[in-house]
């Protein structure tokens, strides 16, 4: 299932899931009520700027400035599949 | 070696409610619950070993009056913090104080949508109290899943209880088949749903599913009992989730402590990284190498893990058999013995009693 997001879409967490670093491999984790994903490190960029204020092309931008060859169509793909698994909610902007 | 992610801590085998399919054990040893003190070393103990998320069961946690500093200690190491509830004695002012103690998320069950049903079923008159303790949770600003276990009794209404869970705000509703584990084992020919309602069951899903959509996640956890396969059972024994008894007893799983001579290590003998790694009841199923046939040469193997060990020495009293629910298991006429024999709608149920002590 694919989920329909636009650059101007606000992207947050969802309630009850919480980003952590995981003690052993000091990668960042989402906890939920019923598991676990370890992100890696670019995926774990842009998980921590879905604040809810900034928009997809704000946070393609802000991760841009840090990793080279950010591409939105990436970003975009995993916030949807993000979104597929109940883990991001996006605002509409 | 894997780590574990997740932690089963059965704070009590108390419980108010008597439901006929909890999977607590029908008899369990005299011994003393962890105390607090306890339970903060085995917590911290379980940090370092790479537990992310903890689970806070029982019988009934919030039958621990020291609930909520255990929640904040939780909490302060790290973990993600998962209350398991009835809901009996979470008013407001419960449900606020753990909110601020940095609780994560609640999981409240509810027997039925049907007040009457729920109650007979609960052995007490609690329904009014769990909607309650939903609006507490949600005035708390907590998440909230609703969790039905789903029987004979209740399954034909699923649309009424995906109702009843929007109303209460729920995000999540988690409808699960029967487990036929301890109480649920002895009630089995009580609780097993026919086939057909087992159909009926998955169309009534997909009708919610497609009612709330995005505003209420509907999980649905099917009944291994009429599938072909095993379920992948705690993702492999030993492998990713570990469980604590109310006395310190490490398990693999919420049933473990019933299969013979597991060799069960507690948590007042021994630090909780050595079991995990070393206890006789964690390397006994752990990976494949204890496998037989068919297990042993099946490339599900790594999908379903043989299924579940309890399931196997339940019904044949060998916990190293292929999970008798497996179609293909020398053992799934068992299974379907117990399927044939389905009783009349309305059968007695033994209600789960506070636990005798063996």
């Amino acid at each position: 299932m694919t989920a329909a997001l636009a650059l101007t879409d606000r992207p947050q967490l969802r309630r009850g899931v919480r980003a952590a670093t995981d003690p052993l491999s000091d990668e960042t984790v989402l906890l939920f009520p019923e598991g676990v994903l370890i992100l890696n490190e670019t995926a774990a960029a842009v998980v921590r700027h879905c604040d809810g204020c900034l928009s997809v092309a704000e946070v393609v931008r802000a991760v841009g400035e840090v990793y080279d060859g950010v591409a939105v169509e990436d970003v975009m793909s995993l916030l949807r599949d993000l979104i597929a698994q109940k883990l991001l909610v996006a605002n509409r902007g | 070696m894997d780590r574990p992610l997740g932690l089963l801590a059965e704070l009590t085998y108390k419980c108010p409610l008597h439901c006929p399919y909890c999977s607590n054990p029908v008899t369990v040893p005299r011994a003393a619950e962890l105390t607090l003190h306890e339970w903060c070393r085995v917590l911290a103990e379980a940090r370092q070993l790479g537990v992310l998320q903890l689970h806070l069961t029982g019988g009934e946690p919030l039958a621990r009056p020291d609930l909520t500093p255990l929640v904040a200690q939780a909490r302060d190491l790290g973990f993600y913090v998962n209350l398991v509830t009835s809901g009996v004695g979470l008013d407001e002012r419960r449900a606020s104080e753990l909110a601020h103690a940095g609780l994560d998320h609640v999981q409240l069950s509810m027997q039925d949508a049907d007040r009457m049903a729920a109650d007979e079923v609960a052995g007490a008159r609690v329904f009014d109290r769990k909607l309650a303790a939903a609006r507490a949770v949600t005035a708390a600003e907590l998440p909230l899943t609703i969790n039905v276990v789903l029987h004979r009794g209740n399954i034909g209404r699923i649309g009424a209880i995906a109702d009843l869970a929007a109303t209460l705000g729920a995000e999540r509703l988690e409808l699960a088949h029967t487990q036929y584990y301890g109480w649920g084992l002895l009630n089995r020919s009580a609780l097993l749903p026919t086939r057909d309602q087992v159909v009926a069951a998955e169309h009534a899903v997909a009708h919610a599913r497609a009612t709330y959509g995005d505003i209420l996640e509907i999980l649905y956890v099917v009944a291994d009992y009429h599938e072909s396969y095993p379920k992948p059972c705690m993702h492999g024994w030993g492998r990713r989730h570990l469980v604590i008894a109310p006395d310190g007893r490490v398990l693999p799983c919420p049933a473990a402590a019933q299969i013979v001579g597991l060799g069960i290590e507690t948590v007042r003998e021994r630090p909780l990284n050595e079991i995990w790694h070393h206890s006789p009841a964690f390397t006994r199923y752990r990976g494949y190498g204890w496998m037989s046939e068919p297990c042993r040469s099946c490339p599900r193997k790594e999908i379903d893990f043989g299924g579940c060990r309890c399931q196997a020495f339940q019904l044949t009293g060998d916990a190293s058999r292929a999970d008798p629910v497996c179609q293909l298991s020398p053992d799934n006429h068992l299974v379907e013995a117990a399927l044939q024999v389905v009783g009349p709608p309305h059968q007695p149920l033994h209600p789960r009693s506070n636990p005798s002590v063996e």
